[in-house]
């Protein structure tokens, strides 16, 4: 994996002049780990980039933004080559949504609707207001169509993940280091600003940013589980859904889509709101088109919680699971493997930290 | 755009002058601050510090073991040589746990000592992200208790009576503006960036001098508080100079210029030539004479030479070392006569005393039989790669400032003005008539801006 050389070399420049003052070593990860080493190469710079996380703190604290001769925009540039790592390590390498996220997201997920549209039509049982899930889509199929895709995305993900790796990180896995990185990861560590939070999304310090990635991403967490214990419930014990409100399957599910509705509106919303010199990070759409999707399956997927007695449940069902299957398909190309990449840098990180102490 | 009678006018707008100008306004006065940069490159040369230096007597969240009112001031007194005003002194000494205090309660966020200054971590209290960070918070501040600033405001003229201040005429975007106001904060800095002035105690060495700061301290509310007769204090030839990076830019290129591999190796002017000893002392304390010593040599400009046995013991760069196989192609790269290089350097080599190299220490590794010796540090340069690094003075601030008394007053005559006060680097000479000692820039600044701003706030009654 190789970022483009003139987007390194303009990262190298700012962590030799960042390497030289270091006044905002203690804001986060990225200036120890920057100040563990004298220069830099592509992987170095590669790992830094992802290891930043985006809170913008140094570039209100630095002298030297533009524009300063220096014209010193850290969190930027780091976002921009983090986006060229994601770019370069997606498998196929051309399908990263980098460029046309939105475009890509919203016709993927027209076509995953359409296509989950014609099973039920095919299969004659559609529109009935009786009607119960199987009967829409038969479990067969529905586990058919998503397993395979989740197979698909998540063979992409391992590829694009090992990619990645290689050409950034390579640290050695340890116990210790990884208990760290799972920690600094889980707990959003870096975004914590010693308890005051941070610039996010303009100057002044707000814990918001953290708290709203924390609802996304336990509200996914929950969805995931919930999925499982509903597959565990099918196969193992040969319970049918839906099941009763009550169900654990129903309760992970409903807590993780509120989570996933109140955490991707309030970061859409933050993102918005970000200062101007700081933005432009997602182009086209590749931070929202993520966000979109998450919403679109909590909301898709609560309507039908909400409604699943009704006879607009067939419409909703095949809607939420073309949602997913949408998400499902996009997960390696797009904002997703953020986290991935994140936390590989988190475990080279705590890696390096280790062998300090 | 139309300006009521304010109670405060603040001139400045680094640590000293938000402050002075949050006291003020904490106090109940109104409060009106004229910064004359634009709003990105504001709070003057607070923009480039990193630290305080504060008394304390146990360790706090931040600070070690203690740091005792009598070793601070002995400390002081060691780096003016006694040219100091100990009144004034051992108030700004006395006064900065309480403004260490201050500074937390307004969301002053603090960190251990940076990486590379552990020799600071018992005296000085280190920003967190540094002096930009310290003053947006003061800016941010200053915003919600409803104080106005103004950015390209420079003061061009003051209509005073008899050391009264009555109006000052603001240049603010360039069109004049009369703002009146009952008091009078000056806390706009020195005159460092004025290179006219410079010339005045330099001559044309200082068109090749570099200013390490904001390019905004032109001086010029010291100039007329001097010319509306304040007393003045400080010698006006003398400014901290160092050694640093040639390539640095010519204004505000902060403290990743400088260099700290001086005593590491030799340094020679363009002639090729030593000139002065440059294992004298540790860096942090001969960092200083360096620019002095530069500013000097033809051209103001010298070049540090360093071999690979000592390159990596430094602070990285910001911006990369020359480098060449062999001296003789380093002074190609460098613009030096190449034979005089080589000749210095074989010369040195041949002296060198060998000894067991330490550079956290003054070691015993030294020259003999040269006439400019190096006494400390001293290793052939005989281990290729060789690295050149050009250098130049650079200026950090001036001396010359106005006299003030204890409640931060400008004495005019002797007499205290009854609404003019100053605070920062406009009157840090009272306590720092010579040399310099980490953060008590900002301890000055903070003190007095503080003291001046409950003081103008009080003078409106």
């Amino acid at each position: 994996m190789q970022s483009s050389d003139s987007r390194v070399h303009e990262g190298e420049r700012l962590l030799r002049l960042c390497n030289a003052c270091r006044y905002c070593e203690g804001f986060c990860a990225v200036f120890p780990a920057m100040e563990r080493r004298a220069t830099f190469s592509a992987a170095d710079v590669n790992y830094l980039a992802n290891l930043c996380h985006n809170c913008g703190e140094c570039y209100y604290a630095c002298p030297y933004t533009p524009p300063h001769e220096y014209a010193l925009n850290l969190p930027k540039v780091l976002a921009e080559i983090r986006l060229e790592t994601y770019e370069q390590s997606a498998f196929p390498r051309g399908f990263s949504l980098i460029h046309r996220g939105g475009l890509v997201a919203t016709l993927l997920t027209i076509a995953a609707i359409a296509v989950m549209f014609s099973v039920a039509r095919g299969l004659g049982s559609f529109a009935s207001s009786k009607a119960e899930f199987y009967q829409v889509i038969p479990h067969e199929i529905m586990v058919a169509t998503l397993g395979s895709v989740f197979l698909l995305a998540a063979f992409a993900m391992l590829v694009g993940f090992l990619r990645f790796w290689r050409g950034a990180i390579q640290a050695p896995i340890e116990v210790r280091p990884l208990m760290n990185a799972l920690r600094d990861g889980l707990r959003l560590t870096n975004l914590h600003g010693h308890g005051a939070g941070c610039p996010y999304p303009n100057e002044a310090l707000s814990q918001a940013r953290r708290w709203f990635h924390h609802a996304t991403f336990y509200g996914f967490a929950l969805c995931f589980a919930s999925t499982c214990v509903a597959a565990f419930y099918h196969f193992a014990l040969g319970w049918r859904a839906p099941y009763p409100y009550l169900s654990v399957p129903v309760v992970l599910g409903t807590l993780g889509g509120l989570g996933l509705l109140i955490g991707p509106i309030g970061l859409y919303g933050l993102r918005r709101r970000r200062d101007p010199a700081l933005d432009d990070l997602n182009p086209r759409g590749f931070g929202a088109s993520f966000i979109v999707l998450l919403l679109s399956a909590s909301v898709t997927g609560l309507l039908l919680l909400a409604l699943r007695e009704t006879a607009a449940m067939s419409w909703l069902l095949i809607v939420h699971l073309g949602v997913v299957l949408a998400l499902f398909a996009s997960l390696p190309y797009g904002k997703f493997m953020h986290g991935k990449f994140r936390f590989a840098a988190l475990l080279r990180n705590a890696s390096e930290q280790s062998r300090d102490q | 755009m139309s300006f009521p009678v304010y109670d405060v006018l603040v001139a400045g707008g680094g640590n000293a002058a938000m402050c002075a100008a949050v006291s003020a306004r904490e106090a109940g006065a109104s409060v009106v601050v004229a910064e004359c940069a634009p709003r990105h490159l504001r709070a003057g040369n607070s923009r480039h510090a990193r630290n305080f230096r504060c008394m304390h007597v146990a360790p706090n969240s931040v600070l070690t073991d203690a740091y005792p009112e009598d070793e601070y001031f002995k400390d002081l007194l060691q780096v003016t040589g006694g040219n100091t005003n100990e009144e004034l002194a051992r108030l700004a000494i006395r006064s900065s746990p309480e403004c260490f205090a201050w500074m937390t309660q307004h969301g002053v966020r603090f960190q251990p000592s940076l990486t590379g200054t552990l020799h600071l971590g018992r005296t000085n209290a280190f920003f967190l992200g540094g002096g930009k960070a310290l003053v947006n918070k003061y800016y941010a501040i200053a915003e919600r208790l409803g104080i106005r600033v103004l950015y390209n405001a420079e003061v061009t003229t003051l209509r005073m009576d008899d050391g009264r201040f009555e109006s000052a005429t603001v240049s603010l975007d360039g069109a004049p503006v009369e703002i009146r106001a009952k008091a009078f904060v000056a806390a706009s800095g020195g005159f460092e960036a004025n290179i006219e002035w410079l010339r005045q105690a330099w001559g044309d060495a200082a068109k090749n001098f570099i200013i390490r700061g904001t390019p905004y301290n032109r001086g010029k509310v010291l100039r007329l508080l001097l010319d509306h007769g304040a007393g003045q204090i400080g010698d006006p030839s003398q400014c901290h100079a160092i050694a640093l990076d040639a390539r640095a830019p010519k204004f505000d290129g902060g403290i990743v210029t400088r260099l700290d591999t001086v005593p590491l190796g030799i340094v020679v002017n363009r002639n090729g030539e030593r000139f002065y000893d440059e294992g004298e002392d540790l860096w942090p304390k001969r960092y200083a004479i360096w620019g002095r010593l530069i500013a000097q040599q033809p051209t103001q400009i010298a070049y540090s030479i360093v071999d690979a046995k000592t390159a990596d013991k430094v602070m990285p760069s910001a911006f990369p070392a020359l480098q060449a196989g062999t001296i003789r192609e380093l002074a190609a790269l460098l613009k030096l006569p190449p034979d005089a290089l080589v000749r210095t350097v074989e010369e040195f080599n041949r002296r060198v005393v060998e000894g067991s190299f330490d550079h956290t220490r003054l070691d015993n590794c030294h020259t003999r039989g040269l006439a400019t010796e190096k006494t400390h540090w001293a290793l052939k340069l005989d281990a290729p790669p060789f690295f050149g690094y050009p250098l130049r003075p650079g200026i950090t601030f001036t001396y010359l400032g106005v006299r003030v008394n204890h409640a931060g007053q400008v004495l005019f005559e002797s007499r205290p003005s009854p609404n003019v006060f100053a605070a920062g680097e406009i009157m840090a000479g009272n306590i720092l008539g010579k040399g310099y000692l980490a953060g008590i820039g900002m301890t000055i600044g903070t003190v007095f801006g503080r003291i001046a701003g409950e003081g103008a706030a009080r003078a409106i009654q």
